[in-house]
């Protein structure tokens, strides 16, 4: 389905809304009011805001360490985020969390998850429950490149396949792991879709700076999920424009040229849609602007939120070990 | 002597070792940059993301004449390399007959402090603790750090060290290369003398004890701080000595206290009926409390033991 204006114009305040977040999110832990550590999605913005821009209220997508673009796109509270990575009451998780850990159920956000694939076969799980409800719910695995080197992908490949589960796994291949570039740790010098052909599902490699690439490609895989035909591989070649993570003295051994060749307007998957809209839909510098500032606002009131809840105090630290 | 930090004191081990042994090579899914500048890629591998795969490897290599130091780097990212940890390098000497030498050093920090939440703050070293097979140490100094992965890397057998992650900007005083200082593993330190109770601390908690004994020091209880060192094996000996000088046992430990370290330090001390006479008051643990870590300071602090709390529980010891 061809996206029409309207559609883009929200895709184009998903991307951006997560780009400002992101931004925000680092000064605000170099300001100190966040802790610990944070890993900005900026650069990937397209991945998120175009395959959850497939999917319907109930599908289920579980997320990486690398989160927060991911629960803006399946339409996660930014006050409540917010609060989180603050450590307040009213955050996701009660201050329990941070950066690494923002869920949201309601929503079909089945969490961020510290560890690398750690999330891939939790997923496959919902995509399990999805096919035994028969209501035809679709679940998605973002994971990055690294993931795609460890055990429960290549197990979830299997299984997902076997079994025709409705699912897509989304690969957002950065070209890194941390500081490790994927040439040198991966089979075939990184490519990952080309796996999908062993397991008989479909496999394909999208620009993952291109919304209109990427959002196609989703609903396609969307489709065959929800007509009981399987998985689909996706891969979509992206970059991270920050360093691995936003800790102070965090080393980044990418070269200057890769990283500005990346962040070109010819390449950043916001400007790319900017311009699209633009040149086709009459979309005004103004108006631009006018979106831009209505989310700068909006994440500012999310800050103003999140100063505004209190830290839990010590003992609830005793809380939640248990369901009741 | 010359200070370094803890970090600098472990990468001075492994250095120092790789230019003796051309056999030790180390994996980690990070390249070590003054490691691959000195001895090449082909020595500093880095790997996938792949812990158990890197874990498995490290025995086959082992196991075929290599000595690999295979870096987990947090703790955490171990555990989807249990098989491989609890079935195959705790086992394989044994179970084999001790046909083969499986040379082995697992590098991981521990600990928590970081607000880095439940997953990237654990302490789970008793769980190791409970496979016979492996050795176990947890250094609390830049030169217990070095000496003991020294000696770790010379052991035949697979060796774990668990280094905090709290302790790694920690400096300390730590002899030159040209010294090639060892620490045996199974080798207690009693790090502060004292005669009115006895604390038994782990890594990071050692400081915190050292701190909270400077505070009782002038409330007039005299603090005898024992560190293990390596807790497979552990030196019970040192610890029931100092035990039936002093009369009374506090055991400081950033982990949890279920199965604990600290649970294994106690009754091996108080099982031993020298040991149990002497005892003037009941054991005391000072631990983590029993929940994940979580993230926001307060909750966080609140978990954790620091030397306030381990300062009450050797007061609350002494009354008794
Ligand atoms: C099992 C495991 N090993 C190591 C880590 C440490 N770690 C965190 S993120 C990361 C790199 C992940 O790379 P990739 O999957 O490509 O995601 P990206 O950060 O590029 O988005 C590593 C090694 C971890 N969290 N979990
Ligand atoms: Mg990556």
């Amino acid at each position: 389905m061809a996206l029409g204006p309207n559609t883009l114009r929200e895709m184009l305040h998903t991307m951006q809304t997560i780009r400002r977040f992101e931004e925000r999110a680092s000064d605000d832990y170099h300001a100190g009011k966040i802790y610990g550590v944070v890993h900005c999605y900026i650069g990937e913005e397209a991945i998120a805001t175009g395959v959850c821009g497939a999917l319907r209220d109930g599908d289920q997508i579980i997320s990486t360490h690398r989160g927060h673009g991911h629960c803006i796109a399946k339409g996660a509270d930014l006050d409540r985020m917010m609060a989180e990575l603050y450590g307040r009451r009213d955050g996701y998780c009660k201050g329990k969390g941070g950066s690494m850990h923002i869920a949201d159920f309601e929503k079909g956000m089945l969490g961020a998850n510290g560890i690398v694939a750690g999330g891939i076969s939790i997923v496959t799980g919902a995509a399990l429950a999805a096919k035994m409800e028969g209501k035809g719910g679709v679940a998605v695995s973002f994971f990055g490149d690294g993931a795609s080197a460890a055990g429960p992908f290549h197990e979830c490949m299997n299984i997902a396949a076997a079994w025709k589960l409705p699912i897509l796994y989304v690969c957002e291949n950065n070209g890194y792991a941390a500081q490790t570039p994927a040439s040198t740790t991966l089979a075939r010098g990184g490519e990952v879709a080309v796996r999908a052909a062993a397991y008989g599902i479909p496999g394909v490699v999208v620009d993952g700076n291109d919304i209109f690439a990427i959002h196609e490609a989703a609903e396609k895989a969307v489709a065959r999920a929800r007509a009981g035909e399987g998985p689909t591989l996706i891969e979509c070649r992206t970059y991270r424009w920050r360093a691995h993570t936003e800790r102070k003295g965090q080393p980044d051994y990418r070269p200057p040229e890769e990283i500005a060749a990346w962040k070109a307007a010819g390449k950043d998957p916001i400007a790319r849609l900017v311009d699209h809209l633009k040149a086709k839909h009459g979309f005004t510098d103004a108006e631009w602007q006018e979106m831009d500032r209505q989310i700068l606002d909006r994440i500012e009131q999310s800050c103003r939120f999140a100063e505004k809840s209190p830290f839990p105090a010590p003992e609830e630290a005793l809380d939640d070990v248990f369901a009741a | 002597m010359r200070e370094i930090t803890y970090a600098q004191a472990g990468l001075e081990a492994v250095q120092e070792e790789m230019r003796r042994d051309g056999k030790v090579f180390y994996m980690s899914t990070d390249a070590i940059l003054p490691l691959v500048k000195e001895f090449g890629e082909e020595r500093m591998r880095a790997t996938p993301i792949a812990e158990s795969t890197m874990t498995g490897m490290s025995i086959g290599a082992a196991g075929s004449g290599f000595r690999p130091i295979c870096d987990w780097r947090q703790v955490t990212f171990c555990f989807v390399a249990m098989d491989q940890i609890v079935n195959q390098a705790a086992k394989i000497t044994y179970m084999f007959g001790g046909q083969q030498k499986f040379p082995i050093v697992y590098r991981a920090a521990v600990g928590g402090g970081g607000r880095l939440a439940a997953q990237h703050s654990q302490s789970p070293y008793s769980m190791f603790m409970n496979m016979s097979g492996l050795k176990i140490i947890l250094p609390s100094t830049p030169r217990d750090l070095k000496g003991l992965l020294k000696s770790a890397i010379r052991d035949n057998n697979p060796v774990i060290s668990f280094e905090g992650n709290r302790l790694l900007a920690m400096k300390g005083a730590v002899p030159e290369a040209d010294a090639d200082e060892t620490i045996p593993i199974g080798k207690a330190e009693v790090k502060r003398q004292g005669k009115d109770v006895t604390v038994v601390a782990l890594a990071w908690a050692v400081h915190e004890t050292l701190a909270a004994a400077e505070t009782l020091a002038k409330e007039g209880i005299s603090v005898e701080v024992v560190d293990p060192r390596t807790i497979a094996p552990l030196d019970v000996e040192t610890i029931r000595e100092s035990v039936r000088k002093t009369g009374r046992l506090v055991i400081a430990d950033e982990a949890g206290p279920v199965c604990g370290a600290s649970a294994e330090i106690a009754t091996l001390a108080t099982e031993d009926p020298a040991t149990f006479k002497a005892l003037k008051a009941p054991v005391k643990r000072v631990c983590a409390l029993f929940v994940p870590i979580p993230y926001s300071p307060g909750l966080e602090d609140h978990v954790f033991p620091d030397r306030n709390k381990i300062a009450d529980g050797i007061r609350a010891v002494v009354k008794a």
